[in-house]
């Protein structure tokens, strides 16, 4: 007779649950996992190395490309740490812009989690749910910096531009016309700081219409309850940071413990989980995108009342206006400086990080004093996470995989970078 | 010689009579299920072949027919190709001994719900046979786990299905439909509620459809027992499957709705009206009722882990149908119910 052998077997990299390129390679006896090996690499696109022969101001696009679903985050940091090394500091509503913006990602991303996790799990209609608020929110990106996802908005000394006055809107064409229209651009008579307003208003009843749909259901529960456990110890041992640590029982979020931008100005509260398994880490990011609302709709108020500069009035780092340049020698010379050779950033060395969607993002930034930066290296959350895969499927089910990977929020963007 | 020849002939014309339909129903439950899904995820479903999209599924059937068939290189040839076959004979075939109204009925033999039982089980050869006969990881999972999960609710179902023998006191389909007669609550669907409920979860469950569609399990094991079948081969898994849900749904009319009784008989004024008379046009609107839960299970719930899916079916159905099927056996001895 033969000897009986664990089976082994390829999860991705092309695989519906796999989101993205993950090659995952499990070993089964029968259904259940005896280990789970996960590999990266193969969306490496070596983005730190990239950076490092560009001046500084020409990668922020690079950013957006890492963690595809938390754009305006990855661009946070790696601005920030520009800034900590120039020692300058972006205009008070430039913070406040780059505060909302943050929040808004954290829905963005939350929304696509959300989604892919039901989606995993077998529930397809909250995906398609989820995805209608979400192009909404694509819009204000487009509205602010004129495409939906790599936006490229946050740069050194504060933002592209400010905010429009005008939120776009949707033009009528042979599909989009009358009643339709009219309840499609219901929200876009205003600026865009209405839009967002009504937006998120009519959002904490959405997030609800979600909770209605899996909260409570016997079958979500059983599918997520008590599956994927990490302990808190465990949790920060395998360097978890964001929602993962916190459904694990520890309060930490760099927003309230480093707080950046505007965050010390903000009322929020930070969701924690306790038994640190998928149906909590589900229920802490269920509840983080109704804290994001709470402070984009504080942010709204204070940009309302406060109009002022969004980027520092400064031409070795901040281009000058394009009227300036049709008559100005200096400022177009400035202009063409900037975008060729860019500046040089003092000799030193720098440690920025966010607290994105995902959790800690932190961009590292050596300088010896040119105009590229010697070093970038970019911390991202799911890295980590990650790396817990065999811990947190062993013993699991092969379903249980597509509830781990789901909960851990896994994009290859940042993973392999 | 020509007495023969003349009965196999009308046999063939009624045969064809009952399989195009169906397949033509099949075609069109496709395009509902799309749309149906489509609305309730706020989109609109196919919309660009023909008015409405309603030529859609014939698109479908020829891009199918187009495309070829993959027989993966260490699979097994006569398997590979045997399981679909496997898989739609008896799925038609149960069709056979269902009677649309009270006359039309291709066989109406005396154990005709037995013969409809041993059917729907022969269609699970298909899809294990399908499963591994293509030698590829993640068919085989699928087709072990819809073999597991097919058995055990298969004795579910029968029972459910005991307690239906009991009341009706006979296993002719049409018998069944006959013993209950008189009202709307008359029907089986009252004092067997509890295996109403289980029947119909069960066949869900037997067809493979969500939420227990573990043995494709698109985001587990991407589709699991026809993860390699392409062009008509596929096809024909999924018209056995979407007949299969008709046949289920038509099942649960029959021996749960009465059928094709009105539920109006009975009733002052309507009674005497067309809508008190029982007909095929009822017939086919309780099938719809079925059909469209199973179109709206798709999209609310999310999927059983296999290791439930078994729990539920050995822990609480198989304990429940027998529980009933009890007090079904009382309420026949106490003369409440058929008889």
């Amino acid at each position: 007779m033969s000897e009986i052998k664990n089976y082994t077997m390829n999860f991705g990299p092309q695989h519906p649950a796999a989101h993205g390129v993950l090659r995952l390679i499990l070993e089964l006896d029968g259904e259940t996992v005896e280990r789970a090996d996960p590999h990266v690499g193969l969306l490496h696109r070596a983005t730190e190395k990239l950076a490092e022969t560009k001046p500084y101001n020409q990668s922020i696009g690079y950013m957006d490309r890492l963690d595809y679903v938390s754009m305006m985050c990855n661009e946070h940091a790696y601005v920030r740490a520009i800034e900590q090394l120039l020692g300058i500091e972006a205009p008070e509503r430039a913070q406040y812009i780059r505060t909302m913006f943050d929040e808004i990602t954290r829905t963005l991303n939350h929304l696509m989690w959300l989604g892919s996790n039901a989606l995993d799990l077998g529930a397809m209609t909250v995906f398609l749910y989820a995805f209608r608020e979400r192009e909404n929110l694509m819009d204000t990106y487009e509205a602010v910096s004129g495409t939906r996802m790599h936006a490229t908005y946050y740069r050194p000394g504060g933002v592209y531009r400010d905010l429009p006055d005008q939120m776009p809107r949707l033009a009528e064409s042979r599909w989009r016309k009358g009643k339709d229209l009219k309840r499609m651009n219901r929200w876009r008579e205003g600026s865009l700081l209405d839009y967002l307003d009504a937006f998120y208003d009519d959002f904490f009843d959405r997030v609800d219409d979600y909770e209605t749909l899996l909260t409570d259901n016997r079958i979500w529960k059983q599918r997520t309850v008590g599956i994927g456990v990490v302990s808190p110890e465990r949790a920060l041992q395998l360097g978890f940071t964001g929602p993962m640590l916190r459904a694990s029982g520890h309060a930490w979020d760099l927003r309230k413990k480093q707080p950046y931008a505007r965050y010390r100005q903000m009322d929020f509260d930070i969701p924690v989980g306790s038994n640190g398994d998928c149906y909590d880490r589900y229920l802490v990011r269920i509840e983080e995108m109704r804290q994001s609302a709470r402070i984009v709709q504080q942010c709204i108020g204070w940009l309302r009342a406060n109009p002022g500069p969004v980027m520092l009035d400064n031409y070795k780092i901040s281009p000058p206006s394009r009227a300036e340049m049709k008559d100005d020698m200096e400022a177009l010379i400035h202009h063409f400086k900037l975008f060729t050779e860019g500046y040089c950033v003092p000799e030193g060395e720098t440690y920025a990080a966010v607290e994105a969607p995902k959790g800690e993002f932190g961009c590292y930034l050596v300088s010896d004093g040119a105009n590229k930066p010697f070093r970038v290296h970019l911390r991202a959350p799911g890295f980590a996470h990650l790396a817990s895969m065999h811990e947190m499927a062993q013993g699991h089910m092969l379903s249980d995989i597509a509830a781990l990977i789901a909960t851990q929020d896994i994009v290859f963007g940042e993973i392999d970078r | 010689m020509m007495e023969q020849l003349l009965t196999l002939v009308w046999t063939v014309t009624k045969i064809m009579a009952i399989v195009l339909p169906i397949t033509i129903a099949v075609a069109y439950f496709t395009y509902f299920e799309r749309k149906v899904i489509g609305y309730m995820q706020v989109r609109r479903g196919p919309n660009r072949v023909g008015p409405l999209g309603l030529l859609q599924p014939f698109a479908d059937v020829f891009k199918m027919l187009f495309k070829e068939i993959i027989i993966p290189t260490n699979s097994n040839r006569f398997l590979f190709l045997l399981a679909p076959v496997l898989s739609l004979a008896p799925a038609l075939t149960a069709w056979a001994v269902i009677p649309f109204n009270d006359w039309m009925v291709l066989a109406n033999i005396d154990a005709g719900l037995l013969f409809v039982l041993a059917l729907t089980s022969m269609g699970v050869y298909g899809i294990l046979i399908g499963g591994w006969a293509s030698n590829s990881k993640y068919a085989l999972l699928g087709g072990l786990r819809s073999a597991a999960q097919t058995v055990s609710y298969e004795i579910a179902m029968g029972f459910a299905l005991v307690g239906v023998v009991v009341l009706a006191g006979t296993l002719n389909l049409s018998g069944i439909v006959h013993a209950q007669s008189g009202s709307l609550f008359s029907w089986f669907w009252l004092p067997l509620l509890p295996l109403f409920v289980i029947y119909f979860i069960s066949g869900v469950a037997e067809t493979n459809r969500a939420p227990f569609d573990v043995a494709e399990g698109e985001s587990e094991i991407v589709a699991g027992f026809h993860v390699e079948y392409s062009g008509s081969a596929f096809a024909v898994f999924f018209l056995a499957e979407y007949a299969n849900m008709i046949l289920i749904s038509a099942l649960a009319a029959l021996l749960f709705l009465g059928g094709w009784l009105s539920p109006f008989q009975g009733v002052p004024i309507l009674g005497d009206t067309w809508l008190g008379q029982g007909g095929i046009h009822w017939f086919l609107a309780k099938t719809a009722i079925f059909c469209f839960l199973y179109l709206w299970f798709r999209a609310t719930f999310p999927r059983y882990r296999y290791d439930q899916i078994m729990r539920l079916g050995w822990k609480v159905f198989i304990p429940i149908t027998i529980v009933w099927v009890m007090v079904a056996g009382v309420f026949r001895v106490l003369g409440w119910y058929g008889g």
